[in-house]
């Protein structure tokens, strides 16, 4: 297993791509910071680009590393080794050579000009959407035998998760504007990994805007050290459904 | 020279002698000591002349109501300490030109009957009340029908109680020209009120962490606020049903909460809010049904929405202020809205400036399209920030379609004014 996994994120490394990703994430970072006058703006602003960058790319790039190593996945198969073993040391080499390329575009500049809390947050909510995105992508990937459509449906998720699903809720949340819905609204972002991460960065820094009633429910269930916990534990679940789901299918697939 | 000083020696002499047989007003001090209990502060207060002094010794004195009723100075040594026992109220003056310093006034009882107070004044003119200490009183100074006093350098802690058990730090009624200088209020129910009072000054005061508000105006015109700090409140601060009343250089901030406001403006007409500071408040100032208000050189900064205006405020002014990091900059209930917002610096504000003039050369629309949604359904905030709130609000300033068209700033300044 440490064998794949090293050859994997020595192949991706080599690859340039992620390269390219870890230099603009870290441009972007940079050019944010420098441009803001205080840190607290420019982390916000880093906030936007994380919630939206890194799930595109971390699903797009993880959806066609698959369908590119389709022969050397056959080729592992033919070998003595699980395909368990196989599955999981793909999710952990890409998870792995993602989340570096995050750590240093992202990172280090947090760590540079905004080392507090709510760096610290974001850097930790930012891996765990990577991991959740490359999940989800190996998941997407491991249904459809076509690239093209595999990739499609890459694409598709993200923008489901980061427009669709928002347009959805505000439209169910004007529609039963008469009733109690604010522990619905939880329920209903916890059902999306990015929703899920904004708010809990939310939470930590623009607490004025959140307040009002639900502002006020939000704050009971999710502000503290428990809500905190409870958030990562629901980005955790949505590392491992999906990856649990797409390794049970992985097993039985007719490659 | 020498002339001069003939002239001179004598002229000193005769004053100097004269000095030495002058006494202030003749007037008679009267000694109270916590050592003699046989002689009781009420009984001083009987036996005094009009301007005579009763000097209060240090110590601890249990008192139940003590009546003044005529014009003396009750002036405490050494911090003395009345004691209402939580039973009674403390001082009535029921005269004018009376003194009152340097005491401790500590337990009045509790009555919203009676409305007990530390120092009640029941009538009277050119009354001061300064360097006290009032703790665990039910109301701490309260004035009505009061003229010309002065309230200075009073430290004012209240038992922090619920709403009804608990009164207001200074609360002045019907009264005229009076000056709040310099007092530090906590605790109570509203840390000042103001129900019928004309022509008032309050200067440098600290009102926080009070139940209700830090501030709080009724059906009170002509009257000045200036450099006050209003913070933690629960409720902020409250200006409803006045005229012509004057805010300048306070500070508002802290005040957090579901329906907080830092400045809560109600039915008011021809007031002025200038150079004040207004931050971290969950609302900075929210307006309703006001009439020719000007606001200006304020700086909003960390507010949730710094500033709501309803359809309701006609011929207001909104110029010259800074909103810096607010979440949302004006919200507003109605697409209709009357008003000046011309000459502001807003941190949101992405136009350019080709001519120099230091001005913005497109117009600023400071209502968003997102923030209008959440004062529609305040759930939806759960959406702030995210691609689908920011999309909605670039559609909409591209084509406005819902944001009031009236609302704008025509002339957004490029750089933050320095407040």
């Amino acid at each position: 297993m440490k064998k794949i996994i090293k050859y994997i994120i020595a192949d991706i490394l080599r690859s340039k791509i992620i390269i390219g990703y870890a230099v603009l994430l870290l441009m972007i970072s940079l050019t944010v910071f420098n441009l803001q006058p205080s840190s607290g703006k420019g982390l916000l602003s880093l906030i936007s680009i994380v919630l939206i960058i890194v799930p595109l790319i971390s699903i797009i790039f993880s959806t066609i590393y698959i369908y590119n190593s389709r022969e050397f996945i056959e080729l592992m198969v033919s070998q003595p080794i699980k395909r368990k073993t196989i599955w999981l040391s793909f999710y952990m080499g890409i998870s792995a050579a993602m989340s570096l390329a995050f750590v240093i575009g992202v990172g280090l500049p947090v760590m540079i000009y905004s080392c507090n809390a709510i760096g610290i947050l974001l850097i930790i909510v930012g891996v765990l959407q990577t991991l959740t995105f490359i999940s989800i992508a190996m998941l997407a990937a491991v249904y459809s035998k076509d690239k093209a459509r595999g990739i499609g449906i890459g694409v598709l998720i993200w923008l489901y998760f980061s427009l669709i699903f928002d347009g959805f809720v505000l439209f169910l949340l004007f529609q039963f504007q008469d009733y109690q819905i604010d522990k619905l609204a939880l329920i209903l972002t916890g059902l999306n990994p990015i929703d899920i991460s904004r708010i809990l960065l939310l939470l930590k820094m623009d607490a004025s805007a959140l307040m009002g009633y639900t502002g006020a429910v939000f704050r009971a269930s999710m502000g503290g050290q428990a809500g905190i916990l409870t958030g990562i534990v629901d980005l955790l679940a949505w590392i491992g459904i999906p990856l649990w789901l797409s390794l049970r299918k992985f097993g039985k697939k007719d490659l | 020279m020498e002339n001069l000083t003939k002239i001179v020696k004598p002229i000193i002499l005769i004053l100097s002698l004269l000095l030495c047989c002058y006494q202030p007003g003749m007037a008679g001090i009267i000694k109270v000591t916590a050592s003699q209990p046989s002689f009781s502060i009420q009984q001083a207060l009987n036996e005094a002349q009009p301007s005579d002094t009763v000097l209060i010794g240090p110590g601890q004195y249990k008192v139940a109501d003590l009546q003044v009723n005529k014009p003396v100075s009750i002036i405490g040594e050494g911090l003395p300490v009345l004691d209402g026992q939580h039973t009674y109220q403390i001082l009535s003056i029921h005269a004018d030109n009376v003194k009152v310093s340097g005491l401790k006034l500590q337990h009045t009882g509790i009555s919203s009957l009676r409305d007990i107070a530390a120092i009640k004044i029941y009538q009277g003119k050119e009354i001061v009340i300064s360097d006290n200490i009032i703790e665990g009183a039910f109301f701490g100074i309260y004035l009505s029908k009061a003229s010309r006093c002065l309230i200075e350098n009073n430290q004012i802690i209240g038992q922090q109680q619920t709403d009804q058990r608990s009164g207001n730090g200074i609360h002045a009624w019907k009264s005229d020209q009076i000056r709040i200088i310099q007092n530090r209020i906590s605790h109570h129910r509203d840390g000042i009120y103001f129900e019928f009072v004309t022509h008032s000054l309050i200067y440098k005061n600290l009102s926080q962490n009070n139940l209700r508000y830090g501030l709080h105006f009724m059906f009170s015109n002509n009257d000045l606020y200036i450099d006050n700090v209003f913070g933690q409140n629960n409720a902020g601060v409250s200006v409803m049903f006045s005229k012509y009343v004057t805010m300048i250089k306070n500070t508002f901030r802290d005040n957090w909460g579901d329906g907080c406001y830092g400045l809560f403006l109600k039915e008011i007409t021809h007031c002025k809010i200038y150079g004040n500071k207004i931050t971290g408040n969950t609302t900075g100032i929210a307006v309703e049904g006001a009439n020719r208000m000007s606001i200006e050189l304020n700086s909003f900064s960390e507010n949730g929405w710094a500033l709501k205006v309803d359809a309701s405020c006609l011929m207001s002014r909104v110029n010259s202020n800074n909103f810096t990091r607010n979440s949302f900059d004006i919200v507003t209930n109605s697409s209709a809205v009357a008003g000046n917002f011309d000459h502001n610096y807003w941190d949101k504000y992405e136009g350019y400036d080709l001519n120099k003039d230091r001005t913005g050369d497109i117009a600023y629309h400071p209502v968003s399209l997102f923030s209008m949604i959440v004062a529609n359904n305040p759930t939806t905030m759960v959406l702030f920030r995210s691609l689908m709130a920011t999309l909605l609000d670039k559609i909409e300033k591209i084509i406005p379609e819902f944001t009031p068209v009236s609302l704008v700033d025509n002339h957004p300044l490029m750089q933050a004014l320095p407040i």
